[in-house]
């Protein structure tokens, strides 16, 4: 199949009629400069470079840039992406030097890293940058010696006319092509021609980590700044009522100490605007020792909020207005408030055929209800920001997934105007969604406006933990019905959480059962919420392939069979018009999962638990095997398949698959905040548990199914079926059904009652 | 606040600090040394494990006052050109997803190998338990540390 890229962004080809030249750099790479990479010291660099396109310069010597354009936050976006471009260019990687882009949404499209979405909407328009530079390089060849362009051929940075013997490199040739007319069209690969796309490479940022370089946003350290770290109130449902500025002001090295508000009353929200109290003290000294002595020392009197309200843009961009109850709450209220909703009324989701009538001719009727408690990202990188905020301009360095949105943000609460504000970004010290939402950021540039100094807002641990924007916590109850031939022919679920429903109605099992009905619901709080690695499925995923693995067993049928023969059903006479999946796939990673793990050989002492679910555009399946030592899973193997598409860096891939399968293992076991009187009750790692070396699985296996489907997402579908998959295989480890988060908990309960 | 005189990555330095000022924040604020990382500041993640006189510790719990004269080793002075078995082993298993916590595993295994030079599994785990890797690259540090064991 041969793929012609038609409207080409024009933004990303944005001609500035100076770039041929050394000054055609505009602000890229703030922080680094034009240091070369590690990579780069053993080039020769160019003495002049050649912008092709705002991914693309090409060096006189025929060395090449590459621009990546998104955030990394360790999906390995700033290797993977570039690949695309160099694999389209045609050039050899080993030739390349990639260079992190700031925020200039004038020259790239979507710089947001988040929902899986990278390199599936980055795909095409990456793809075309790489053809259409290699393009005008052999058109520039096709001017200069006189022959047809289409007899040209361009790979590993050469140009080539066979017919005349003529023969240069990219470099000879980016000089004439930076000049040239951009094409409309262009043709891009075929894909049994990718020769970089498929083929492992190593993180481009690989060497500078493992030997300490400066890259992420708290390494910056311009000589003049401040450090400012904030005090919030001690719970959810507080405000600072008043600061006593004595008590810290006078500390060593202490420049200022006051009360702010990150947000103006009036202001309409964007989606990612998420702030968990009204206003914070500041407190800005010299270096952060001298300012965490003054959090300790520093007496601020705290009170309780009243209800309030706030306009706010939804996801879509349609405007809603969020209350928020005033108070404190607790987690033993939102349990009871949770049980009161699930039987009160709730939202109908998706209604297929006559629920209740098949439930009362069912011959078994399983129901069950999961539980989970809220969870907080805990990314090593505690929050910061550096923020220098000047009369004509700001510039910001910090860890950000969606710096478009937190951009507009700054703008309206410094009022300065949104082109004045340079956002730059850093390598994150993980992500997970908390990134998204750029309160740390704003928070830096109203200190630093206030100061009239650059400032370095740090948060420490405790900051980072109690600040808010969590997994939300979710309660989900599963019904089923069986007739006496073991089919499934009803199927419920009633889910919901605070403040959100967990419930995707239109996926799985939803077309393959007559009659289906999912219905939703959701309790108002005070206490943030905000994306984490696949918001939503994190839950329900682990909910409904538990309860598909009960239901299988009631059953009598081998679970992977159960969900085959569901699968097949909703492949050859869906129920319904609109399931969001597509039931072949579904199938074949289950396939896949059982061929790679051996399902079908059951060996003694080896307790396993399946699970498979769909998300991100993308399928995936999972078996895990589990012994019990000490009263403690012991997990010995994963396997995992996965349908993305096409895979870009399969090394790479595999290791965000073993990643997510061991942060899957880790919520599902340990994960857990709760709250009393609005306190959240865990501030540090001695409290909050985390997986650590000892609990990771000692082998995991990642498969990815090949196909020549456009790449769809790899962050986020491997962690929600591992809740389940584990779940699973401790049930025929315990022979206990493990229904509530986090498992440990449940473990400890049966041991306490042995 | 006093003078302390550290020995720091084999060079002499000399920073006017309050004594009791970890040695993480003596590096980073003070010596320009980022590469050691803040990651709970109660010894309870590894992020900013270093040596002391080559052994393992979490300088955020290190005041500089107590430092004396014992030599101190960060990420940056690890090797010469970032080429310590143990860096080699981590870029050949391309351990790091977001990065930040690698310098200290690097850091705590380097120290066991120094120590131990052909630990067992259980003895890597148990090195190994006091740094947590919130991407999961758990998998990957216990294979590099085996290859670094190998390559030393």
């Amino acid at each position: 199949m041969t793929l012609i890229a038609k409207k080409i962004d024009r933004r990303s080809f944005m001609k500035v009629s100076a770039l041929a030249g050394g000054g055609m750099m505009l602000s890229f790479s703030w922080l680094a400069g034009c240091k070369p990479t590690t990579q780069a010291e053993v080039m020769e660099l160019p003495k002049e470079w050649f912008e092709l396109n705002s991914y693309i310069k090409i060096g006189d010597n025929g060395v090449v840039t590459l621009m990546s354009p998104n955030p990394e936050f360790g999906s390995n976006v700033k290797t993977s992406m570039p690949m695309i471009l160099a694999d389209e260019l045609g050039v050899d990687w080993k030739n390349v030097i990639v260079e992190q882009a700031d925020f200039y949404p004038e020259r790239f499209d979507r710089q947001f890293t988040g929902g899986s979405q990278g390199i599936r909407q980055g795909w095409k328009p990456l793809r075309t940058a790489g053809a259409t530079a290699r393009e005008m390089l052999i058109k520039a060849a096709a001017q200069t010696w006189s022959v047809p362009a289409e007899e040209i051929t361009a790979g590993a940075g050469t140009l080539e006319h066979k017919a005349s013997g003529k023969k240069a490199g990219y470099g000879e040739m980016a000089s004439l092509a930076a000049t040239l007319e951009v094409p409309e069209e262009v043709k891009l690969k075929d894909i049994k021609d990718f020769n970089l796309i498929g083929v492992s490479q190593k993180n481009v940022d690989g060497k500078k980590i493992v030997t300490g370089k400066p890259l992420f946003a708290m390494d910056h350290y311009p000589a003049n700044a401040l450090v400012a770290m904030v005090v919030h109130p001690p719970a959810f449902g507080m405000k600072v009522k008043s600061l006593d500025e004595s008590s810290a002001k006078g500390m060593p090295g202490i420049k200022d100490v006051f009360v702010f508000e990150p947000v103006k009353e009036d202001y309409d929200r964007n989606f990612f605007d998420v702030n968990s109290f009204s206003n914070l003290v500041a407190i800005v000294g010299t270096s952060t020792w001298e300012v965490m002595q003054a959090k300790k020392a520093i007496k601020v009197e705290w009170e309780i909020t009243a209800d309030s309200s706030f306009s706010m843009a939804g996801f879509g961009g349609n405007k809603m207005t969020v209350k928020v109850p005033g108070g404190v709450e607790s987690t033993e209220g939102h349990k009871a408030a949770m049980e009161a909703m699930a039987k009160g009324k709730v939202n109908l989701l998706r209604k297929d055929g006559d629920p209740e009538g098949a439930f009362k001719k069912a011959a078994k009727v399983l129901e069950r209800t999961y539980t989970a408690p809220y969870l907080a990202h805990n990314c090593m990188e505690p929050m910061n920001c550096f923020a220098d905020v000047r009369a004509d301009g700001a510039t910001l360095y910090g860890p950000i997934q969606a710096p478009e949105l937190i951009r507009n943000t700054i703008s309206a609460r410094l009022g300065l105007d949104k082109e004045k504000i340079q956002i730059n970004l850093a390598r994150m010290g993980g992500g997970f969604g908390q990134r998204a939402y750029g309160h740390h950021m704003v928070e830096a540039a109203v200190i630093s406006q206030k100061v009239g100094a650059p400032v370095k807002l740090q948060y420490n641990r405790e900051d980072d933990m109690t600040y808010g924007i969590y997994r939300p916590t979710y309660s989900a109850t599963y019904r089923a019905g069986l007739d006496e031939n073991n089919n499934l022919i009803a199927f419920h679920v009633n889910g919901g959480g605070v403040p959100e429903s967990p419930v995707h109605a239109n996926r799985f099992p939803a077309g393959a059962v007559d009659n289906y009905l999912a219905e939703g619901w959701s309790v108002e709080s005070n206490i943030t919420i905000g994306a984490f690695r696949a918001p939503r499925s994190n839950f329900i995923a682990g909910a409904e392939q538990s309860f598909i693995d009960e239901l299988a067993e009631l059953a009598g049928k081998d679970p992977i069979d159960f969900r085959l023969e569901l699968l097949e059903r909703a492949k050859t006479n869906p129920v319904g018009e609109r399931n969001d999946y597509e039931a072949d796939r579904y199938a074949g990673v289950l396939k896949l999962v059982r061929e790679k793990s051996k399902w079908d050989e059951p060996k003694s002492g080896v307790n396993r638990g399946v699970s498979a679910y769909f998300c991100h555009n993308s399928y995936v399946a999972e078996v895990i095997d589990v012994v019990i030592e000490n009263n403690a899973p012991v997990f010995k193997n994963v396997y995992a398949a996965v349908d993305c598409g096409i895979v870009v860096n399969p090394d790479a891939a595999a290791n965000m698959g073993e990643g997510a399968i061991v942060d899957g293992i880790g919520n599902a076991l340990f994960g857990e905040m709760d709250f009393v009187d609005g306190v959240p009750q865990k501030n540090n790692f001695h409290q909050y548990r985390m997986i650590r070396q000892k609990e990771a699985p000692r082998h995991v296996e990642v498969h990815f199914v090949k196909n020549d489907i456009d790449p769809t997402g790899l962050g986020e579908p491997l962690f929600p079926p591992t809740f389940a998959a584990v779940a699973n295989a401790m049930h025929k480890a315990t022979g206990k059904r493990f229904y509530n988060q986090p498992f440990m908990k449940e473990m400890d309960v049966s041991r306490s009652r042995i | 606040m006093a003078v302390f005189n550290l020995s720091v990555n084999g060079k002499k330095q000399q920073v006017d600090v309050d004594p009791a000022t970890p040695m993480l924040w003596v590096l980073r604020d003070h010596l320009n040394l980022v590469g050691t990382k803040f990651g709970c500041g109660i010894a309870q993640c590894g992020a900013c494990t270093i040596h002391l006189d080559g052994t393992a510790i979490r300088s955020c719990q290190m005041p500089v006052s107590a430092v004396a004269d014992k030599a101190i080793t960060t990420i940056e002075g690890l090797s010469e050109e970032g080429d310590h078995p143990v860096q080699k082993a981590w870029l050949e298993h391309d351990v790091p997803q977001c990065g930040y916590c690698q310098a200290g595993q690097i850091m705590t295994a380097s120290a066991l190998l120094a120590s131990n030079p052909n630990p067992s599994d259980d003895e890597i785990e148990a090195a190994m338990n006091g740094n947590i890797c919130r991407c999961g690259t758990y998998l990957r540090i216990k294979a590099a540390v085996k290859t670094a064991a190998a390559n030393a």
